[in-house]
């Protein structure tokens, strides 16, 4: 066991979106092999002795693949650490003493629930609008029954590594949700099972996007780089090339 | 026009608008650094009044120019109606925000870059623009150039009520009286503070064409592991050379 570290955290806590939030400080001591929300748990125990409320914040899978948990870290989603998530990222990558902030996906399309956590719902409704394939009822289609070229599902498997986290419009200056949505189009529009809705799709779930209120896309490049999956600023580029097809042959 | 609806109703069309603006306007600025060029020649203005005259009376020339006046209104107005609502997109700003540690200067900075550069044209075209047009300050002059040696000489001219620029052959050579434009932007950058005001507003050029250049590439949806390290780097070069090049006239007049 290495030595405990001593934290101090800044946490933003806010009782509901109706109410205004504010940051409280609170000392953590952890150890360096812990995870982020794991030291998170050790908070909150600390809290509920001293009869306090906990922090709310999101979580479940915590092996960085189920895409609940959030928190901007000293100004980075998921925290320092290139391709994680925040219950992937341990203490060590913080020093003894550190400062920490730690505060909830800001954008206006994700309203704050409670403390860390917030509605990701806009998510689901733009998958809603038009993220799905179409397939006929029956017996299971056997494995590989349509041939995809190689290289053609490495790049949808690359898009659909897309966790729906939500750290791109967080890291966005214009909390754009262009690389999940790009992300999504990608994939689904390369195999040949997303063709039947291709066009139609990419229209409704980008309808969606901006019915959402996310802001437009800059190319600024910080949702890619902050995704913890590491979804390639490319999947913007084909978003926008299969929308302005769709809308050129009138969709 | 149905079909088209979508560039003005959808954040995706509104960007499209952005790069397919702003890449006219990066092909004007060649066309004008070019032009401009002619600047730098010992002439009198002979070559630079001559081209100005044709630039301000073609009417092929004069029908882009009012196509270039709209789209440089076109990509200020969305410019700025995008940068306020992606502002809206995030009310409750960040109380850390590690912008650097995920995006460049410019790229973050583009709205602020591009009210920087709209001022600017609003200066330049107050300064010489209105002053061609419709001063009555601007002084005029007479070349003749002579057909053999090329050599061109001028004297001042008085303009009478209602002077039409002209040019016409003369025995052996050439003649143009014209409104001396060259002679105007030597006079106003013999004066520091408005080069100062010149070289500042073509490093903000710089900076916006820095992220602008490759980004309408990506709006456009061309982003490929081939062609993109080329078109970066055609950006970073454009980005550079062309606001130094405008930058290097009101220098050169100023320190020669």
């Amino acid at each position: 066991m290495s030595e405990n570290m001593n934290i101090n955290l800044k946490v933003w806590r806010q009782p509901s979106d109706q109410n205004t939030g504010s940051f409280e400080t609170y000392k953590v001591q952890a150890s360096p092999d812990m995870s982020f929300l794991e030291m998170m748990d050790v908070l909150n125990e600390q809290i509920i002795e001293e009869g306090g409320e906990p922090v709310a914040f999101d979580h479940d899978c915590r092996e960085g693949i189920c895409g609940m948990c959030s928190m901007v870290i000293n100004g980075r989603p998921h925290g320092p650490k290139q391709g994680v998530t925040t219950c992937q990222l341990h203490m060590r990558s913080f020093s003894d003493g550190d400062t920490v902030v730690v505060e909830p996906w800001r954008a206006s399309a994700f309203p704050v629930i409670k403390d860390l956590s917030v509605d990701r719902g806009a998510f689901d409704r733009i998958i809603a609008a038009g993220g799905y394939v179409s397939v006929n009822t029956g017996n299971a289609v056997d494995a590989n029954s349509v041939l995809i070229p190689k290289d053609t599902a490495d790049k949808a498997f690359e898009a659909a590594t897309c966790i729906g986290c939500g750290a791109c419009v967080s890291a966005c200056k214009n909390a754009s949700a262009m690389l999940f949505v790009g992300a999504k189009v990608t994939q689904l529009s390369l195999l040949p099972q997303g063709q039947a809705e291709r066009e139609s799709r990419v229209v409704a779930m980008v309808n969606q996007m901006d019915a959402e209120g996310f802001g437009a896309c800059t190319n600024t490049g910080a949702c890619a780089a902050e995704c913890p999956k590491e979804i390639p600023l490319s999947v913007i580029a084909t978003l926008n090339r299969e929308y302005t097809s769709a809308k050129l042959k009138g969709r | 026009m149905k079909l088209l609806s979508f560039l003005f109703t959808s954040s995706i069309g509104r960007k499209l608008i952005m790069a397919l603006t702003g890449l006219f306007l990066c092909l004007f600025l060649v066309v004008h650094l070019i032009g401009n060029l002619q600047l730098f020649k010992a002439d009198g203005g002979y070559a630079f009044n001559h081209y100005a005259w044709f630039m301000t009376s073609n009417p092929l020339i004069k029908t882009v120019s009012w196509g270039l006046y709209a789209m440089i209104i076109l990509h200020a107005v969305k410019g700025i109606y995008l940068a306020m609502n992606n502002r809206k997109a995030r009310q409750a700003r960040y109380e850390v925000s590690a912008g650097s540690a995920n995006s460049s200067w410019s790229s973050r900075n583009m709205a602020i870059l591009g009210s920087i550069i709209f001022i600017f044209i609003g200066i330049h075209m107050g300064d010489f623009w209105r002053e061609y047009k419709f001063g009555d300050e601007i002084t005029w002059r007479s070349y003749t150039q002579d057909y053999n040696t090329q050599a061109v000489t001028w004297t001042e001219y008085t303009p009478v009520e209602g002077q039409k620029i002209y040019a016409k052959d003369i025995e052996g050579g050439h003649m143009l009286v014209a409104k001396d434009l060259y002679s105007e932007v030597y006079d106003a950058f013999r004066q520091p503070w408005i080069v100062w005001i010149y070289v500042l507003s073509m490093l903000a050029l710089a900076f916006h064409l820095l992220h602008g250049f490759q980004s309408a590439f990506q709006t456009l949806g061309i982003n490929h592991p081939s062609y993109s390290p080329i078109i970066q780097f055609i950006g970073r070069a454009f980005a550079i050379l062309v606001p130094l090049g405008f930058a290097a006239i009101p220098l050169y007049v100023l320190f020669q």
